[in-house]
């Protein structure tokens, strides 16, 4: 049987990844990327602590299905708001959409 | 508990002696029984692929007033072999420019998602590979997989017309999944189960009568699913050569072509299996299971037969008309009607079969009709705009 | 070590390294392609933890929706077919750092805690995890408020993208 930290050592392990890329990289696209990675690692968290703990209680599967909606509304607009970008400033290099930083 | 009654469990109890027999773990022995399994089920269906091929061919041409494959063995029987070796021996190649390891990986993988399909279809009672209890949803999930193969085809491919293909095709399959989705949860409200077992042991009438509109929505939608025609114009051979597959040559494009072919008889068979009852023929299931499952691929047939007689009679239809075709009309009415037959389901329980099948089939009729009516009056609305009200009126008249 | 245990290390393994590819191949095509294996293998971990339906989800979802928006919007927003430049920023070792920080830390936590070494109870007999699940989603004295907030949040966020991607002639 699977003890429950490893599945917890993988979650920090995805997250810590994706904490990463979003530091790191210059692309919008590849932060949400990243932002992607974190919303997963807290998902497999939300799972494991619901199959470890009593099973009859759902929260942990029902806050994972919350995050999924979440993740689909975030990955949505935030996509959106870089293809405008690119329409408006022809760059999607985060460092470069600094109009807001005078 | 003999061969005849549950084939699959006899088999695997006694390869479990066998193989437990020659000293092996008990874990390692089921891992193994089940690894045969599924290559059982594979070779059965590749096998059943190649005849598709002749199939296919054959209705076609009586289609188009032909004569079809008749010289390479009885009644053209062997041309698919011919045709397989034919693409075998050709020359296995890359284009230039094309990222190698996505454009290789893109037809496995369109053939995987039509192959994974069949690990939860029953095709008898005892005879199924597993009942998943989320098995509606899997079905969804393969076909997110199908579309992941076609975009990295489409874009590994370098080719503009591929990558035309491609992303016309996922535009279309994305949107499909929408009325898809909401049709699908019709059986599940009907029989209380999303696994397909549950679905099938709940059809004592069949649900086609229940939901018709819900069936045809589904038909329409598993077309656009497989982009065959009407919905074909991802590969849209006059504008587009062949679409996103149009790099591909020999035994990748083989995979492509077979994948697509397995899918249509594969999704012919999920018609059945949701709206005509599955294996079910007036207990013909109960007398054997192989005789279920004669039922089982006899009904997917006659499904496959409809969906190539669709294909072979109309026309493409322009990509813009589709999408709006998808996202005003058949998602709000698949939406709708989810509603109505859910709130029909619960006042109608409990009454006698009559009352409740007539009940169910009035309230689908009353959909489709309100449907009819609304898109009639807009599009006359539409067409006063451009032609001016009084040519509308001339032509209705 | 049980043939579960195997599997699990094999699954992590593979997950982990696909989303260290995506948070390092300079391609980003490939980056959204290996976000798809790294979901993929989060979906098996979900398998493996007996939430079936969380594992349908996530490919339908995740794979079936927001992997291909990804790919679309790299299609979208690139100038030329290369990936020229250098795709992380000059200080790109505070964030390696920051992030091998809180790996340490959290795993820390997890191992100092008692309770991380405990094994899973086996499920009851009978137990039906959808039902279950589409129960406490819909039941008054359970968690139909936050799935409605989801839902509207979903409606928000499609007419906020179709807003604000729309291209105003």
């Amino acid at each position: 049987m699977v003890p429950l930290s490893w599945y917890l050592i993988l979650s920090a392990g995805l997250f810590s990844i994706g904490l990463f890329g979003v530091l790191t990289r210059r692309n919008a696209v590849a932060i949400l990327l990243g932002v992607e990675l974190m919303l997963n690692s807290v998902n497999v968290n939300l799972a494991a602590f619901w199959r470890y703990g009593d099973v009859t209680q759902m929260a942990g599967q029902v806050f994972a299905i919350i995050v999924f909606a979440v993740a689909a509304a975030e990955v949505a607009v935030g996509l959106a708001l870089v293809i405008s970008v690119y329409r408006k400033r022809n760059t999607v290099i985060a460092d470069d959409i600094d109009l807001m930083k005078w | 508990m003999n061969f005849w009654n549950d084939p699959l469990k006899t088999a695997a109890d006694w390869l479990m002696g066998v193989f437990t027999g020659w000293g092996m773990n008990e874990v390692a022995a089921q891992v193994l029984i089940a690894f045969l399994g599924v290559l059982l089920l594979i070779t059965l269906l590749m096998v059943l692929d190649i005849f598709l091929v002749w199939i296919e061919r054959k209705v076609v041409a009586r289609f188009q007033d032909r004569l079809g494959p008749n010289r390479v063995g009885p009644f053209g029987l062997i041309q698919p072999f011919a045709d397989i070796v034919k693409l075998l021996i050709k020359e296995d190649f890359t284009p230039g420019g094309a990222d190698k390891v996505v454009y290789n990986i893109a037809p496995m993988l369109s053939m995987m998602s039509v192959l994974i399909l069949w690990a939860i279809v029953p095709l008898a009672p005892v005879i199924l590979s597993v009942d998943l209890n989320v098995g509606l949803l899997y079905l969804i999930a393969a076909g997110a997989i199908g579309t992941l193969s076609i975009i990295m085809a489409g874009w590994a491919s370098n080719n503009k017309f591929a990558l035309i293909g491609a992303f016309r095709q996922v535009a279309v399959m994305v949107s499909f999944e929408v009325p898809m989705l909401a049709t699908l949860l019709i059986p599940t409200i009907l029989s209380g189960s999303m696994g397909l077992n549950g679905i099938v042991q709940a059809q004592n009438t069949w649900f086609v009568f229940i939901a018709p509109l819900a069936a045809l929505i589904f038909l329409i939608a598993a077309i656009a699913e497989l982009g065959r025609a009407p919905f074909d114009l991802s590969e849209g051979e006059s504008e587009l050569v062949s679409g996103y597959n149009i790099e591909y040559a020999g035994m990748k494009f083989g995979m492509f072509y077979a994948g697509e072919l397995l899918h249509a008889f594969t999704f012919g068979g999920f018609w059945a299996i949701l709206f005509f009852g599955g294996y079910r023929f007036f207990g013909l299931e109960q007398v054997s299971p192989f005789l279920a499952v004669a039922v089982m691929v006899f009904k997917a047939m006659i499904g496959y037969w409809i969906i190539m007689w669709i294909k072979y009679t109309m026309m493409r239809i322009r990509i813009d008309h589709m999408l709006a075709f998808n996202w005003k009309f058949l998602t709000p009415v698949a939406f709708v009607l989810l509603m109505v037959v859910a709130l029909a389901n619960a006042l109608l329980a409990g009454t006698p079969t009559w009352l409740y099948v007539s009940g169910m089939f009035l309230s689908n009729v009353l959909v489709a009709w309100a449907a009819m009516e609304v898109a009639r009056t807009v599009s006359r609305r539409e067409r006063e705009k451009v032609e001016g009200p009084k040519a509308v009126a001339e032509a209705h008249h | 070590m049980t043939a579960e245990q195997i599997v699990f290390l094999i699954v992590a393994l593979v997950t982990l390294g696909s989303a260290f590819m995506v948070v390092t191949t300079r391609n980003l095509i490939h980056a959204a392609l290996w976000l798809v294996a790294t979901l993929f293998g989060v979906a098996v971990v979900y398998a493996l933890l007996n939430a079936g339906f969380l594992a349908v989800v996530q490919v339908v979802v995740y794979i079936g929706a927001i992997a291909i928006l990804f790919i679309f919007a790299v299609m979208l927003t690139r100038k030329d077919a290369r990936d020229s430049g250098p795709q992380t920023h000059k200080n790109w070792w505070v964030g390696a750092l920051l992030a091998v920080a809180s790996y340490l830390g959290l795993s820390a936590l997890v191992l100092g805690w008692s309770g991380s070494s405990k094994a899973a109870a086996g499920l009851p007999s009978g137990f039906d995890a959808v039902g279950q699940l589409g129960e406490a989603l819909t039941s008054p004295n359970a968690y139909v408020l936050p799935f409605e907030v989801a839902s509207v949040l979903l409606l928000a966020a499609l007419v906020g993208a179709v807003y604000v991607a729309f291209n105003r002639k």
